[in-house]
């Protein structure tokens, strides 16, 4: 079974179109992992049912019991985050800005304050419209994503792959170079870079590759809407060179990725030509590189 | 005052927006520009000027004092996110789990985990005329952009006056590195584009703003593409539109140069127009 990763750094590249077109060319042969848990949208284009719904506790949040509390303000005075305000004459806990660090707990003269477990999000286990397995989730508003809602996701699709006896793991990653990234990173076999000939584009491919290298994951470049800006393809092309990242792909500028997610299809359904045959051909091309 | 230029989806044009419209009132008054998106910042490569200042920005980690250490355990129960954990006769800590709490450090009772600097990033000041430029970069490895946002919302604090316009090109999503960049914010623009996608974002991002209890409007961006579902969702939970930037391939082939676009494309101009009167017109101001 091998673990195929798709990031990009920066956003708006195209990752979630092309992930979920290999999604459906992959068919039965994967599992896929939604694990952009901050901005999950892999779901509007796979349809998926859902069967399994979970809540995700991670991290914990403090209370003030407001009637065993003797506004000392031990607990403002330690706590680094501002998370413990005066209002209206009562020491109050932000949520938005409590670390769950636990140190206001442990101070407190009195036991006023305890931790609460935090409800950070849903996770699901869902068929999508070929059939395929697709985990997927939703962050709560605000709070912290510090890959564990990610990691839950991805281990989620690899026991059920190994379960089914599946060939692929195909993970829509997170963006950045933070924590989400570098869980949805941790394990994988193989990660497929997408990016686009923008300064933006490459500076920040740049700065993931990175980290990926301080991963040791063997990598793959699609360069999208390549036709915008020739010589910043070049520019790439020539970085792939220098590092050795398989150049997978160009593909052009085209409506079709926007007119694909407007309808709710994914590129190789809506598309039937040159871009559904470049990404054939670039998954065929992924499927070597992990052999 | 300032302006955050959020979105929940990444690459909706927000690096765009923040830096055309820096440049855009800087025709007229001075303006400080911040790229607080500091996994991947962007900003910098469409500014050039003269650099002011180079700033390493440190986070506070503890550091195990063998020598004083009685090993009696109590910072890894103090410890809620398994920073520091002791393994036999050794106390080990995992700089890139720890918050920067102090809770292990300051609950031990021999002293033996004082808080030292560690480097996670730097902040360049860089000055282009009218604009003051803040760029915040992580370093690669480091996992948590919190407090690097955060410190440099407070260098820019110490810096210019209250009143001085302040536009902040923060991070995607709708988890902590978005609350920090906008929860001091005296209104947000959340950048979007006119597909599923970009209205499906928009909405967790909205949520966001109404759990900040933030003044928020919305920016749509390559307006053309797509349908009209973004501006029927804006007009049903009475949002107000900011602007709409048409849809332009001249635009996307400027950016990928690392250029600014106002100048070159009136239509353009005349959308940033919209906005400046807008902001112009806040009562915070």
């Amino acid at each position: 079974m091998k673990e195929i990763v798709v990031i990009s750094g920066k956003g708006g590249t195209g990752k979630t179109s092309i992930t979920a077109s290999i999604a459906i060319l992959a068919g039965h042969d994967a599992v896929i992992a939604d694990c952009d848990v901050d901005a999950a949208d892999m779901h509007l284009l796979m349809k998926p049912i859902i069967k399994k719904t979970e809540n995700f506790y991670s991290g914990v949040i403090a209370n003030i019991n407001e009637d065993k509390c003797t506004n000392c303000g031990i607990c403002a005075d330690i706590c680094r985050f501002g998370a413990i305000p005066i209002i209206n004459n009562q020491h109050t806990i932000m949520p938005l800005n409590c670390e769950g660090c636990g140190y206001c707990e442990k101070v407190c003269p009195v036991e006023a304050i305890s931790m609460h477990e935090q409800n950070v999000g849903d996770w699901f286990i869902s068929l999508s419209k070929v059939d395929n397995v697709l985990v997927h989730a939703k962050l709560g508003i605000g709070t912290e994503n510090s890959g564990k809602l990610v990691a839950k996701v991805k281990n989620e699709a690899k026991s059920i792959a190994e379960k089914e006896n599946k060939d692929y793991i195909i993970v829509d990653g997170s963006p950045g170079i933070g924590c989400p990234v570098v869980s949805s990173l941790s394990g994988a076999n193989y990660a497929v870079l997408v990016t686009e000939p923008s300064l933006s584009g490459l500076h920040d491919l740049k700065r993931v590759y990175e980290l990926v290298k301080k991963f040791n994951i063997k990598a793959g470049c699609i360069i999208n809407k390549s036709d915008i800006n020739l010589d910043m393809t070049n520019n790439i092309l020539q970085f792939l060179k220098e590092e050795s990242i398989k150049h997978i792909a160009s593909l052009p500028y085209n409506e079709n990725f926007t007119k694909a997610m407007t309808v709710g299809e994914t590129i190789v359904e809506y598309d039937h030509s040159e871009l559904r045959n470049l990404l054939v051909e670039s998954w065929e091309k992924v499927k070597k590189e992990v052999e | 005052m300032k302006i955050a230029i959020a979105s929940g989806k990444g690459g909706t044009g927000k690096t765009t927006l923040s830096t055309n419209l820096a440049a855009f009132f800087a025709e007229k008054e001075q303006v400080v520009l911040a790229d607080l998106d500091v996994e991947e910042p962007n900003s910098g490569l469409f500014i050039t000027g003269k650099l002011e200042s180079i700033d390493v920005k440190y986070k506070m980690i503890p550091e195990w004092k063998e020598d004083i250490c009685t090993l009696c355990g109590e910072c890894q129960k103090n410890c809620n996110f398994h920073a520091v954990i002791q393994l036999g006769t050794q106390i080990l800590v995992f700089p890139e789990l720890c918050h920067s709490c102090y809770a292990c450090s300051e609950l031990c009772p021999t002293s033996s985990l004082p808080m030292v600097k560690q480097r996670m990033g730097e902040l360049k000041h860089i000055k282009s005329g009218n604009v003051d430029f803040i760029e915040s970069r992580l370093d690669i490895g480091q996992e948590q952009a919190v407090p690097l946002i955060g410190q440099t919302i407070h260098y820019i604090e110490s810096k210019f006056p209250k009143k001085a316009l302040k536009i902040f090109d923060s991070p995607p999503g709708t988890s902590c590195p978005v609350i920090e960049a906008t929860k001091d914010a005296d209104f947000v623009i959340l950048v979007t584009e006119p597909t599923p996608f970009g209205l499906h974002d928009l909405k967790l991002a909205v949520d966001t703003m109404i759990e900040l209890g933030k003044p928020y409007g919305v920016v749509i961006n390559r307006y053309g593409i797509g349908n009209n579902d973004v501006i029927d969702y804006c007009k049903e939970n009475n949002i107000s539109i900011l602007a709409k930037i048409p849809n332009s391939r001249k635009l996307a082939e400027l950016y990928s140069k690392g250029k600014l676009v106002f100048n070159e494309l009136p239509e353009f101009k005349e959308e940033l127009q919209k906005i400046q009167s807008y902001i112009l017109n806040l009562k915070i101001r």
